[in-house]
């Protein structure tokens, strides 16, 4: 079979959905961001969400999410983008609402904003990016980097007893009364990716069912402040990051 | 049964040749181009087009959404 008969329009099994822009993304090359957007672009298409989603961008590399996704959406202050999408929520009770933040954003500045938010039971999605580091500012420690791990500011590795402990904040929220489906997922191969994929449309769906908050870790990689090509970093990450961060539904009610 | 035949087109311009669909691949159909796109990136083409199954694992894990993956129905000899 020639290749120009295979390639034809009835014969699409994959393509960008149009809720993406045709935007080129500023991530670099391999961000796991770039997978993340499209699957809650694809989800958002998948349910006819366009016209009613309300996203929250929040502050770090996925910033410029606004430009990507083709809804509406509202810019938080760093880290403060759970108590904006309660806000949104409360006074457009019929929107759906979601917020998008990294592990800077949720795990450090906007600890409080993201406790009290799950824990005010609120009806809204948490898309939460765990790389371990701090990504668009230069690779620094976060909360969440693992022992040992290097950052550009513990280029030793990460020591608990000076640096402090790892934060899991999945496990804390999910600690909660407030939420309803906690759960970390990951995007490293195309079976996690369309997995992760499935969970963001049941979050989804519980926000549309009125149950309170879906919170969706995805432990990501950033290969540029690990220092490492895209096909290591997901390597490194699957021996490093998921015995500390283990795959699965941690909570679903 | 025959096999499925499939095939891709990647967006070169938009490619940032992060190499992620290399290793998706089941059938080892994609590689990286030696000649670069106007941003300098080694982009994703199909090396070896006969054994594409048109499974679309590389546009699931492309992080940049530049894969366009078709599938026809194999033609029964």
């Amino acid at each position: 079979m020639d290749i120009k008969e295979i390639i034809k329009e009835e014969n699409i099994v994959y393509k960008k959905t149009s809720v993406l822009t045709d935007k080129v993304m500023h991530y670099c090359p391999g961000c796991t961001h770039g997978v993340v957007h499209k699957l809650v672009a694809e989800v958002i298409e998948e349910m006819g969400l366009q016209e009613k989603t309300i996203g929250v961008s929040p502050v770090g590399c996925s910033v410029f999410l606004y430009d990507y996704i083709d809804i509406d959406w509202q810019e938080a202050a760093h880290g403060r983008a759970p108590a904006l999408a309660t806000g949104i929520k409360r006074l457009m009770p019929d929107k759906v609402v979601f917020t998008y933040q990294g592990d800077g954003d949720l795990a450090a500045i906007g600890t409080a904003e993201t406790i009290h938010a799950c824990n005010r039971d609120e009806n809204i999605v948490v898309i939460f990016i765990n790389n371990g580091i701090y990504g668009m500012t230069g690779g620094q420690m976060a909360p969440t980097t693992l022992p040992g791990m290097k950052a550009s500011t513990c280029p030793f590795g990460r020591e608990p007893g000076q640096d402090g402990h790892p934060l899991k904040i999945t496990e804390i929220v999910a600690q909660l009364p407030g939420t309803t489906f906690v759960t970390r997922q990951a995007c490293h191969t195309p079976a996690a990716v369309r997995k992760t994929k499935k969970v963001l449309k049941k979050a989804f769906e519980n926000q549309i069912n009125k149950r309170g908050t879906s919170f969706v870790e995805v432990v990501a990689t950033c290969n540029s402040g690990w220092k490492m090509s895209p096909v290591k970093a997901n390597e490194w990450m699957e021996e490093n990051m998921f015995p500390f961060y283990p795959l699965g539904d941690i909570k679903d009610i | 049964m025959a096999k499925a035949k499939g095939a891709i087109v990647v967006d070169i311009e938009k490619c940032k040749g992060c190499s992620v669909c290399v290793s998706a691949c089941p059938a080892q159909v994609i590689n990286l181009a030696a000649e670069v796109n106007d941003k300098g990136y080694h982009y994703a083409y199909m090396e070896n087009p006969d054994n594409c199954i048109g499974c679309a694992n590389c546009g699931v894990v492309c992080p940049d959404t530049c894969i366009t993956v078709y599938r026809a129905k194999p033609v029964t000899a």
